[in-house]
């Protein structure tokens, strides 16, 4: 199945070159449009449902923003408050929010596979805002599209993914999104943190950060969840912010014009040292501008 | 007594009594009468042609669900032997994760009563290592086997405690009971969805390294060594778990170990779209460990074939991977499977037949399992060459839970019988 069908989005694994750049190009002209105050209103009467599994602040917001910019009635659904709570199941519940006229159904599900499986069910478009540990497209989308304006293109450039690439679903998305646009992905982080067979999706794992970041022309610093500490994947974050951290003497050995990336929500301190969160090189609010183009780019081409 | 029946012509595979040739087969009494290269005066018996057809002893699965009591909308006892026999088994040993759990003997005697009234396979109940598969107190293990049990588990679920495993070895070495395990290190496993490879990391589920069964295999083999006792090794899934089942064997340890056809017929690449129905536990694994588990079967390191029938409904499995129900039903596609594995050049006809008859017999002491005249007249006849596509809204299983659907398979049974009475076809569609 194509994961980028012109309904759905549920993945970066599959989409063509030509998709990506074509929903680059339709962001670009979204950018236009919400600098000047004249967003494209083109999802005017339609619906788009917010359907979060899980907590979320910066992407629903991000998804919620990119709807009414294009005129879209916005649902929003919250797991906590919801018939999920008496029991309703997953497909139960999509159904009804299709029902209830949902266009496009946006999905937050701590479960891999959530989207796939919702896309399935229900005959409106699907966009899957992060699936358990396996997908999360629009972010990927997001990142790249950040690094294509400043560069102009991805090809012949190496970007470093650093950090818990075994729980996260941005690694992944990204992996697959920046190396059918060109790009060199080179991963690094805790071993006990990088998952077995990453060479086979693309990527190069190297030893250490020292090695990653050295090659780099885009570091993605991935957030450490400490709320995982309790499984001892790694001794301390102190220990972690030594030894895989973006510290400010790291920052100072990249190549000069190298940028820093992270999806939020950053843990100061820890993958990035406040300093480099704050520096020059940083690119995370231009990721955030960003992400609302790209997501209305990514709704237009899914009503 | 149902009236006697002459098989006659099939060619008749006994692995146990080392026949595998054209014979003519009485059944009389319940029990076999006759085994014999010329054919049979008929003498009032009901005659079957054989020809073209295996004769076989009935099949024995020592790994069912049959989900009675407790979760009766996934399997009843009724429905689960009506899926036995339509499969070609005429004895199945029912697992004791219930609800309640069997580890009673009033638990062991409702599923017996259950039995003798659905009336088709045989049920041989095994009951549970520790009290409602808490894994800390043993359960009334003397009193499960005087009731019926053939042998004692908590599958499903691991034991956990290396003190408890080790007590109830030495508990039940003069018992006799065989204690069936299912090996997994809890701890190694945790949070885990699929075996770790690329795959997973692919999938975006969480990795189980082989390790969680390997270490507990390992850990029972040297409590096993150290204090005796009959240990039963289920579903076998991993390389390295056949090897040391093997060195343990050839070093005279009294050790039995099962695999179900899952794990010698797929990968991991089942699992490709998150497809629920090839969630199981133990999960599904990769090529090389389909290839030991098949070089288990074939040499003599596994000695049975049990397929781990687990019934779920729908809304256990319509729903994300990693919250998906563990388990795959079975019983109904385990010969087809099983005759991949002839077709494929992996096992002899004989052995194939062993690995369903006579090795499962052995392994927890059951009658049957072979076709000696005395023996219990429990036989399944096979259309080897047959060509079916599995459906499963077609099984009699009251559940639709199978990752073979659509899968063009060879082999079917064509009649079953059980204690001399011929069970499948069912009586109401002959």
């Amino acid at each position: 199945m194509n994961p980028f069908s012109p309904r759905n989005l549920l993945s970066t694994e599959g989409m063509s070159r030509h998709d990506i750049e074509l929903l680059f190009g339709r962001a670009r002209l979204h950018a236009r449009g919400l600098r000047a105050g004249t967003p494209l209103r083109s999802l005017a009467g339609r619906v788009v449902a917010n359907l979060f599994f899980e907590n979320s602040t910066r992407t629903r917001l991000s998804f919620e923003r990119a709807a009414k910019a294009l005129g879209a009635d916005v649902l929003n659904f919250n797991a906590a408050t919801s018939s999920v709570s008496k029991g309703e199941s997953l497909v139960d519940t999509v159904r009804n929010v299709e029902a209830l006229g949902a266009n496009i159904i946006v999905l937050r599900h701590p479960a891999s596979g959530a989207a796939h499986l919702v896309s399935g069910k229900v005959r409106c478009s699907v966009v899957n805002a992060g699936d358990g540990t396996h997908a999360h497209p629009s972010q990927a989308l997001l990142d790249a599209y950040t690094l294509h304006e400043r560069w102009g293109t991805l090809e012949g450039k190496t970007v470093a993914i650093v950090g818990d690439v075994l729980h996260s679903r941005v690694a992944r998305s990204n992996l697959y999104c920046l190396t059918t646009l060109g790009a060199r992905v080179v991963v690094a982080g805790p071993p006990t943190l990088v998952p077995v067979g990453l060479e086979g999706l693309g990527a190069k794992v190297l030893p250490s950060i020292d090695a990653a970041l050295e090659e780099a022309d885009a570091v993605m610093m991935l957030r450490v969840q400490l709320e995982r500490q309790k499984e001892s994947m790694f001794p301390t974050p102190a220990e972690y912010a030594r030894a895989f951290g973006l510290t400010l003497g790291r920052a100072r050995g990249l190549k000069p014009d190298a940028v820093v990336m992270h999806p939020g929500p950053v843990n100061r301190g820890v993958e990035l040292a406040p300093e480099v969160a704050d520096g020059p090189a940083n690119v995370i609010l231009e990721q955030v501008a960003n992400g609302v183009a790209v997501r209305m780019a990514i709704l237009e081409s899914c009503g | 007594m149902s009236k006697p029946i002459i098989i006659r012509g099939g060619r008749v595979i006994d692995p146990r009594n080392r026949v595998d040739g054209v014979r003519d087969v009485r059944l009389e009494d319940g029990k076999v009468a006759a085994v014999s290269e010329r054919p049979l005066p008929l003498e009032g018996a009901e005659e079957v042609q054989g020809g073209g057809l295996w004769v076989t002893p009935g099949f024995i699965d020592l790994h069912v669900h049959l989900r009675e009591p407790g979760e009766e909308g996934k399997e009843t006892i009724l429905s689960g032997t009506r899926a036995a026999v339509a499969g070609g088994f005429t004895a199945v040993a029912a697992m004791p994760n219930t609800r309640p759990v069997n580890d009673s003997a009033l638990v062991t005697r409702l599923v017996r009563q259950r039995a003798a009234e659905a009336n088709l396979a045989r049920v041989y109940p095994v009951g549970a290592i520790s009290k409602g598969l808490n894994g800390e107190e043993m359960a009334e293990l003397g009193a499960l086997r005087d009731a019926g049990c053939v042998a004692v588990t908590d599958d499903g679920r691991p034991v956990m405690s290396a003190s408890l495993m080790r007590r109830v070895l030495v508990y039940t070495a003069p018992l006799g009971l065989p204690v069936m395990v299912h090996e997994e290190d809890l701890t190694l496993s945790a949070g885990g969805a699929l075996t770790e490879g690329p795959r997973a990391t692919r999938l975006g589920l969480l990795p189980i390294p082989r390790s969680a069964e390997v270490v507990m295999v390992a850990r029972d083999l040297v409590l096993l060594e150290e204090v005796g006792g009959r240990l039963h090794v289920a579903h076998l899934s991993c390389a390295a778990s056949v090897a040391l089942v093997r060195e343990a064997k050839r070093r005279g340890l009294r050790v039995t170990a099962e695999a179900a056809p899952h794990h010698f017929t797929l990968t991991d690449e089942a699992v490709e779209g998150w497809n629920t129905h090839a969630k199981m536990n133990p999960p599904l694994r990769h090529p090389e460990d389909v290839a030991a588990v098949r070089e288990g079967l074939a040499d003599g390191t596994i000695d049975a074939i049990a397929t781990d029938h687990a019934p779920h409904g729908v809304m256990d499995k319509q729903v994300p991977y990693a919250e998906a129900a563990n388990g795959v039903i079975g019983l109904e596609t385990a010969l087809p499977l099983t005759l991949e594995l002839v077709r494929a050049g992996v096992l002899g006809p004989v052995r194939a037949v062993e690995l369903l008859t006579a090795g499962p017999a052995a392994t927890f002491g059951l009658p049957g399992g072979h076709l000696a005249p005395g023996a219990p007249a429990d036989v399944t006849l096979v259309d080897p060459g047959a060509e079916w596509t599995v459906e499963a809204a077609r099984f009699q299983s009251k559940s639709r839970n199978t990752p073979y659907e659509g899968r063009k398979v060879v082999g079917r049974v064509v009649r079953t019988v059980v204690g001399g009475r011929t069970v499948w076809p069912l009586e109401e569609r002959r």
